[in-house]
């Protein structure tokens, strides 16, 4: 498997891991962002992803086409979560094989942080004290006029 | 020239604006354009460098011409991972 996807369904990193199979694959890197119980000093209960998948997965295949531009891997997926998660539970995965470690491990990180600020996916931060809030939207219900949240 | 077009709202814009889609007859001539004149939907304080705009499901640029029939995509700061 090779590609981006976005998926409702929890991810099985081990397995997503083990597919990612070819004899010349001398090195696997995977990355697993999980769902932290704090964030700028609130805690938070659990987390509301929400994805315009279409363009989410175009924008993730460009990311990777980029890093297999700039690295000789082999091969690189990236799966993302939407929905609501736990504490603990994995809200992005990436994983590359290469013949080395270098690239792997370069094309990882790459993937990884372009995912975070290129793919139209947001999230919503429950908090324990019952609160919720956008995650980089401070200013986003600070304008003027406008009608009342939705919910 | 009045376009009218289809703008669709996503995360903290959506829940703002009270709905996740509507048609606008716009005098707007760019993606910008649109984005100041509908504040009072979308109620965002943030910079336009923080959003994101798609055209048609593509990504765009906020200078990006808009067209009798666009369907414009309007992503507040994204947050992956």
């Amino acid at each position: 498997m090779s590609g981006m996807v976005i998926s409702p369904r929890p991810i099985a990193a081990g397995e997503l891991g083990a597919a990612l199979a070819e004899p010349g694959a001398g090195a696997y890197v995977g990355f697993e962002g999980r769902v932290r119980n704090r964030n700028e000093g609130r805690e938070v209960s659990r987390l509301e992803y929400e994805a315009y998948a279409p363009l989410a997965e175009k924008e993730g295949e460009r990311v990777i086409a980029e890093a297999r531009e700039r690295w000789p891997i082999i091969a690189a997926s990236c799966v993302h979560r939407i929905g609501v998660l736990d504490i603990g539970e994995c809200a992005v995965w990436v994983g590359v094989i290469s013949p080395h470690r270098d690239e792997a491990f370069a094309a990882c990180r790459y993937i990884i942080d372009e995912v975070k600020v290129r793919l139209p996916i947001w999230k919503k931060e429950h908090y324990t004290d019952g609160d919720s809030g956008w995650v980089n939207c401070e200013r986003c219900a600070a304008g003027h006029g406008g009608q009342a949240s939705a919910g | 020239m009045t376009k009218q077009l289809t703008v669709r709202y996503f995360a903290a814009f959506r829940e703002r604006a009270g709905r996740a889609e509507e048609t606008v007859d716009t005098d707007a001539d760019t993606a910008a354009d649109l984005f100041e004149a509908l504040r009072d939907r979308h109620g965002s304080a943030e910079p336009l460098g923080h959003c994101k705009v798609a055209i048609n499901d593509e990504m765009a640029d906020w200078s990006t011409p808009l067209k009798d029939g666009d369907t414009v995509l309007l992503f507040p700061p994204v947050a992956g991972g």
